[in-house]
This record gives C-alpha cells, sequence and structure tokens, in this order.
C-alpha cells in the first residue's frame, strides 16, 4: 500500500492585491480585477507533502480542490510541482457553502480517496479568512488535527511528529496516523515548477475542459491516462443536498459592507520645524501627549 | 432563552488569558442585554480558586474540569469537554478567542454540533432578522461581524437556526472590564476522567518553548508605528526615542517585521494585534488595508510619510510630508525642551 497524502487546496482571488484598479470607483471591490491564485498557505501545505514524497518512493501525493471548473488551474499547478494526481469537486449544488458544508463535501471526498495517511491543507484561505475548514474536516474524518504545521520531522506508517507554529512560541507533538495537519505561513515556500512535469502534464484536462477543446484529444488520453483530471460532482459523492449548499449552511450573511476608507479632514503638514513645533504645542495642549 | 458561554483560556502562568478577560466583558453585556446568565468553562490542571479571577467579570456559573492531563492545551480533550457541557447546558450563544486555541477548538466544536461558527468578529450585538423566503421573525440573535475578503469587506452574519450561535473573537479587539470586583457566582467541576477516553490522548506533545510575551503594545496609550519606509534597524532605533521621551511603546508594520528592522510581537494589523491608543503614529507605513485594520479605531492618527498620495494620509488626522530621519528628532527636540 502506498503512502497517500490528501492536499486539499483552494483557488482564491488575490486579496491581497487589492490596489488601486481592484477597487471600483464606488469603492466596492472589482473581484474581476483580482487574478485566481493558488491560496498561498496551500502551497506552503503542498510543500511539507512534497518533502515527505521526497524522502519516500511509496509516497503518492493529490490534490482536491473544491470550486468552479475553473478551479482545475491549481490542481495543474500542484502537478507541475510534483503532486500525482487531483480531484476537482465541482456542482453548482455546493453553491455558497460556508465552512461546515465546505468540509462536509471535502470530507466525503476525502473517504472516497480511502486508504490515506494524511490530509494536509492550508490553515487559512485569504478571501472567507476563517482557518475552518481543517479542523471542521478533521471532526468529520474523525481524525486528530494538527494546526499551524511548520515541518513535518518525522514520518513513519504509524506516525508523524510536527512542529508547530503558535502565537507565543513553537510546539512539537506526536500523532498517530491517520491525521489531518493544517499548514501555518512559516513553512517553507513551495518549490518552483519542474520543466520536466510541465511538459509531462500540460495537456491535463478535466473532462469539462475536455469537452471546451477543440482539437481532439481521444487518442492522448487513452495512451495517457493520467493526463485525466477527475471531476466529481453531488452524486459522485453520495452527498445528503441538505448538509450543502445554502440549506446546508448554518451561518447566514445578512449584510456586507465594502471598507471604504472615509477621507477625514487630513491636516498636512509639513516637515518645517514650525510645522512640527505647532503639532507638539497641540499634542502637549490637549493633554495627547505629556 | 439559555445562557451565553465562554470558552476561557490559560497562559503559561495557569492565569486567565486577557483575551477571555475581554470576552467575559462582552460576554456580560450581552447576557444582561438578553436576560440570561454568563457562564465560564475553564479546563487545565491546578486550577484552585480559578473561579476567583472570573467572577468580578461578571461570571454567573463557572464550569472547571481540572485534571493533570489536561494542561498544556491539547484539542481532542478539550473539545470532548467542551461538548460535554454543551450536550447538558445547551448555551444560546458561545464565544471563544480568535487565537491559536480558540481557532483550533471552535470549528472542531462546530463541525461536532453541526452549528454555524463566525471567525474573528471585530463586533457582536444582537438585533433581530426577517427572512424574507420563509417568512419567519428571528428575535434577539447575535450578529456576528467580521472583516473578510482580505479586510475589504465586513460581514454581518448570523446563525438563524442552529444554536449555539457560535464566534470568535480576536484578542485586543472587546474592552477588558471589571464588572463588579464582589460578584460571586458557582462553581460547577467537571468530572474530566470520567468524560474523557484514551483516544483523546493520542497526540502528546513532546516539546515546547513559549515565551511569556513581555511586549504590550495592546494597551499602550500611545504607538510609534514603524513601517518598511523607516529604512533600517537602526533607523528604527529613532521611534524608540520618540517612545521613550513620550512614555509611548514602538509597533510596526508586517513589510518592517519582515525586513527584520522589528520583533512579530510589535506588528499591528490583521495578521499582528488590534490596537485602539489616543494616539497613533505611522512612520514610513504606507496604510495597506491589513495594518489598517488593526489601528483604524485610533483617537488620533498622525502619519509622516514621504508620499503626499500614501493611502494612510486619508485615515490621517495630520499628516506630515517628510522623512522620519528629519522629522522624528525635531519632535523630540521640542518635546524635551517644552514639556514639564
Ligand atoms: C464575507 C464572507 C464571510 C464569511 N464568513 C464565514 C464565517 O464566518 N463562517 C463560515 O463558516 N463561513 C464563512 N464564509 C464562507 C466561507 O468563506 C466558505 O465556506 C469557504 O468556502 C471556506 O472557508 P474559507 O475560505 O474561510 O477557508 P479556510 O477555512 O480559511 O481554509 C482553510 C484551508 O482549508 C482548505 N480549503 C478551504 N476551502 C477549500 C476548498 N473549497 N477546496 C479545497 N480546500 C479547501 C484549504 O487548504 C485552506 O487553506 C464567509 C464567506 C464570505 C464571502
Ligand atoms: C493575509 C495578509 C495579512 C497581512 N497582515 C498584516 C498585518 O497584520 N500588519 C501589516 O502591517 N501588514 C499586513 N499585511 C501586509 C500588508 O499588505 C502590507 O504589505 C504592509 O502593511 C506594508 O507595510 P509598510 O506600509 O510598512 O510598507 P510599504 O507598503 O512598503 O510602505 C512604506 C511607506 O514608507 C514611505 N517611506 C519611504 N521612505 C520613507 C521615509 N524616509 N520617511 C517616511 N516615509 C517613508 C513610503 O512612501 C511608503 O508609503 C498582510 C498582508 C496579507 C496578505
Amino acid at each position: 500500500m502506498s503512502f497517500r497524502i490528501i492536499v486539499l487546496a483552494k483557488q482564491v482571488p488575490d486579496t491581497r492585491n487589492v490596489g488601486k484598479d481592484a477597487m471600483k470607483a464606488d469603492g466596492t471591490v472589482n473581484r474581476a480585477a483580482l487574478p485566481a491564485i493558488f491560496n498561498p498557505e496551500d502551497l506552503n501545505a503542498l510543500e511539507l507533502a512534497l518533502r515527505i514524497k521526497d524522502q519516500r518512493k511509496d509516497c503518492e501525493v493529490i490534490i482536491l480542490t473544491m470550486g468552479p471548473f475553473r478551479a482545475a488551474e491549481i490542481i495543474r499547478e500542484a502537478m507541475y510541482r510534483g503532486a500525482d494526481r487531483g480531484y476537482l469537486i465541482t456542482d453548482r449544488k455546493f453553491a455558497g457553502s460556508d465552512t461546515l458544508a465546505t468540509s462536509y463535501a471535502i470530507s466525503l471526498a476525502v473517504k472516497k480517496l480511502e486508504p490515506y495517511h494524511l490530509v494536509i491543507s492550508g490553515r487559512q484561505a485569504i478571501d472567507g479568512d476563517t482557518a475552518q475548514v481543517g479542523p471542521q474536516t478533521a471532526e468529520k474524518l474523525s481524525l486528530p488535527q494538527i494546526t499551524y504545521a511548520e515541518e513535518i520531522t518525522e514520518v513513519s506508517e504509524k506516525h508523524i511528529v510536527v512542529k508547530r507554529r503558535l502565537e507565543r512560541g513553537v510546539e512539537v507533538v506526536k500523532s498517530p496516523l491517520p491525521a489531518a495537519v493544517t499548514v501555518h505561513s512559516s513553512a517553507p515556500a513551495c518549490r518552483q515548477r519542474v520543466a520536466k512535469l510541465l511538459m509531462k502534464y500540460k495537456h491535463a484536462r478535466t473532462v469539462t475542459e475536455l469537452q471546451n477543446e477543440t482539437k481532439d484529444y481521444t487518442e492522448l488520453y487513452d495512451q495517457r491516462p493520467y493526463l485525466q483530471i477527475d471531476e466529481w460532482t453531488v452524486d459522485d459523492l453520495h452527498a445528503d443536498v441538505t448538509m450543502l449548499g445554502l440549506s446546508g449552511s448554518p451561518t447566514k450573511v445578512k449584510k456586507i459592507e465594502n471598507v471604504v476608507f472615509a477621507h477625514k479632514d487630513s491636516k498636512v503638514l509639513s516637515a518645517s520645524d514650525e510645522d512640527i513645533n505647532n503639532l507638539m504645542k497641540d499634542l502637549i495642549d490637549s493633554h495627547v501627549i505629556g | 432563552m439559555n445562557n451565553i458561554f465562554v470558552y476561557c483560556e490559560l497562559t503559561e502562568e495557569k492565569t486567565i488569558a486577557d483575551v477571555s478577560l475581554e470576552l467575559l466583558s462582552k460576554g456580560r453585556r450581552l447576557a444582561t442585554e438578553l436576560g440570561v446568565k454568563l457562564e465560564a468553562i475553564v479546563i487545565g490542571s491546578d486550577l484552585k480558586r480559578i473561579e476567583d479571577q472570573v467572577f468580578p467579570f461578571g461570571v454567573d456559573v463557572v464550569h472547571v474540569a481540572d485534571d493533570n492531563r489536561l494542561f498544556p492545551y491539547t484539542t481532542l480533550p478539550h473539545a470532548s469537554l467542551v461538548l460535554h457541557i454543551f450536550h447538558h447546558e445547551k448555551p444560546e450563544i458561545a464565544i471563544f478567542g480568535a487565537t491559536s486555541i480558540g481557532r483550533d477548538l471552535a470549528p472542531r466544536i462546530a463541525s461536532a454540533l453541526r452549528c454555524g461558527l463566525t471567525a474573528d468578529c471585530t463586533s457582536l450585538e444582537i438585533g433581530d432578522h426577517f427572512e424574507n423566503k420563509t417568512q419567519t421573525e428571528y428575535k434577539n440573535l447575535l450578529y456576528q461581524i467580521r472583516p473578510a475578503f482580505g479586510g475589504n469587506i465586513i460581514a454581518t452574519i448570523i446563525n438563524p437556526e442552529t444554536r449555539p450561535q457560535m464566534a470568535t473573537v480576536r484578542e485586543g479587539v472587546m474592552k477588558k472590564e471589571v464588572f463588579d470586583p464582589k460578584y460571586k457566582g458557582q462553581v460547577k467541576k467537571v468530572n474530566a476522567s470520567a468524560v474523557l477516553r484514551d483516544e483523546d490522548f493520542m497526540v502528546q506533545i513532546i516539546e515546547r518553548h513559549m515565551e511569556a510575551s513581555k511586549i504590550n503594545i495592546k494597551n499602550a496609550q500611545v504607538i510609534i508605528a514603524g513601517g518598511y519606509g523607516v529604512g533600517s534597524r537602526e533607523n528604527f532605533q529613532l521611534l524608540y526615542d520618540l517612545a521613550d521621551v513620550l512614555g509611548a511603546q514602538v509597533g510596526a508594520s508586517r513589510a518592517a517585521v519582515d525586513a527584520g528592522f522589528s520583533e512579530h510581537e510589535r506588528q499591528i494589523g490583521q495578521t499582528g494585534v488590534t490596537v485602539r491608543p489616543k494616539l497613533y503614529i505611522a512612520c514610513g507605513i504606507s496604510g495597506a488595508v491589513q495594518h489598517r485594520a488593526g489601528m483604524d479605531q485610533s483617537a488620533q492618527i498622525i502619519s509622516i510619510n514621504t508620499d503626499p498620495n500614501a493611502p494612510i494620509n486619508h485615515i490621517a488626522d495630520y499628516t506630515i510630508i517628510g522623512s522620519i530621519t528629519d522629522v522624528i528628532p525635531k519632535m523630540i527636540r521640542y518635546y524635551k525642551a517644552n514639556s514639564k
């Protein structure tokens, strides 16, 4: 039996670069202007998985992502860096899922991939920003969870040793396998694409993507079945639809406000002695300082 | 209506963590508004008289699970005990710190109870809701208000149907305030060994290095914060000099921390601490949303920046256009000459 690692990865809008053109004139987020990227901490998670694969010949790294059709892009991206294959969980019925419904869907997909040793995810996605999917997936699979991993220092058939990065220090824990690990941004950065793998997997496609191709890939896919990225729908997962999407999500978004930083009446000063002295005098007189 | 529960974390010294006292303060206000009781949960070891630390914050009932296997925190036994208590008590609302412990524990519990959990709230309020689709009116729900999308949007989230309504809240967001120094509640002991099974201890801690946090910028009245524009570790010394004369603390942006100008403990913002001082002096900080998320509640903001168009200037009361190497020595000089 191979040593199977399932890496959970999410495609996210690059919320870190909400810069000039990513904000519309009315102060709302222009999502279209934000590139879709591999969630940063999921790349750290992939790296920790690949490091185990570097050590163990029998190791197999599988990428699992839930999202729209285009999320297949990050599965290919992971394959270029060393992942063996990937599955895209995609269905309109997943739309509007909160973390509880998301972790339910993901846990069903993970179960389909049994037997596995490790489920590794990022700590947090940069759009929803909750850091809840990892622990909730672990609970649904009855796995022990090790959050905020920075390094996996030991791996055997039966256990792992993980260094965790906490607010005020580090902790080293030992857990039996299978286990769920969430990875912190302080873990090593992910390796770059490997040219050989890029050549090997550049035609990897999901069924849906193939339908939209003009070229006929039938022959290529018969010869190289590894190019097939599987898509799983609600039916494939035998999911209870009442536990998915909006109906399966106990949290409801009542209101969303875009953050527009109100322009205060800012007094603009120069660095002249006079301006600085006046400011300091004001601050002392008003007891803000002193 | 049932009661409000706060999971209390312990510090390395086995005292109740500040974040939990802040949540008790908020919990007390919510409990009074709803006319329910405030209950606390403390899980750890050597917890003799721990109740004395929480009662002044208006706690009516404290559930204490004291067992030497329960400190330091590990996920599974704490989750089992909290679930055990929740199964019996059926809380209306449950609040956890958005800390490395709270964000590890709360999602596991929410998943087991199949209830909603809102992460990283910056505000909690009571309000009503009318659901158009089902024409249902909900009274006295917990409005859980949180930033998402990298701090670019603020969402109000509710859990109309599931209980408890669960939320995590970051440290420093709520105000810690003693309710009544003489307030006395009731202690309920939880028999941990009757609840826990061997499987709860399958993850073992084999090493720990914790630093009691020495730097405390959270409660500072005046903060001098430096960004990447400060330029070097040496220039950062100017900020310390100013902080010394003003009795202030020094904070930093993430870019300054990443560049090694300052310690991580000083980082202010979404992934650092949230501060609300009387005066915030931003030195060479551009004002990214993630930074502003941690300081925009400051009473007064001064920005010192060479760029007149830096976004931070839009939220500053005073903008000084100039270099910190020029401006800060002048501030120090004036203050030394003119303060009593
Ligand atoms: C404004 C806003 C606020 C929200 N607030 C909440 C809230 O407070 N509570 C709540 O329950 N939901 C909330 N949601 C919904 C939540 O964002 C979605 O359920 C989201 O799909 C998963 O949560 P996340 O992005 O926070 O992921 P996180 O929990 O931060 O993700 C952690 C890790 O889990 C893995 N992972 C997460 N999603 C996927 C995926 N689709 N495929 C594969 N791996 C994945 C990744 O490894 C990731 O690094 C909110 C959504 C919005 C738009
Ligand atoms: C998920 C996430 C979380 C984050 N969390 C945080 C967080 O908690 N806190 C945080 O701060 N950031 C955070 N960031 C990073 C944030 O996006 C910015 O990158 C960061 O705040 C920029 O720091 P800065 O303003 O110091 O640097 P810069 O953006 O490089 O700005 C430097 C400024 O200095 C000015 N300057 C240059 N020279 C001088 C001089 N001699 N005198 C005066 N001014 C000068 C420049 O005009 C410029 O405005 C986070 C990012 C992400 C994606």
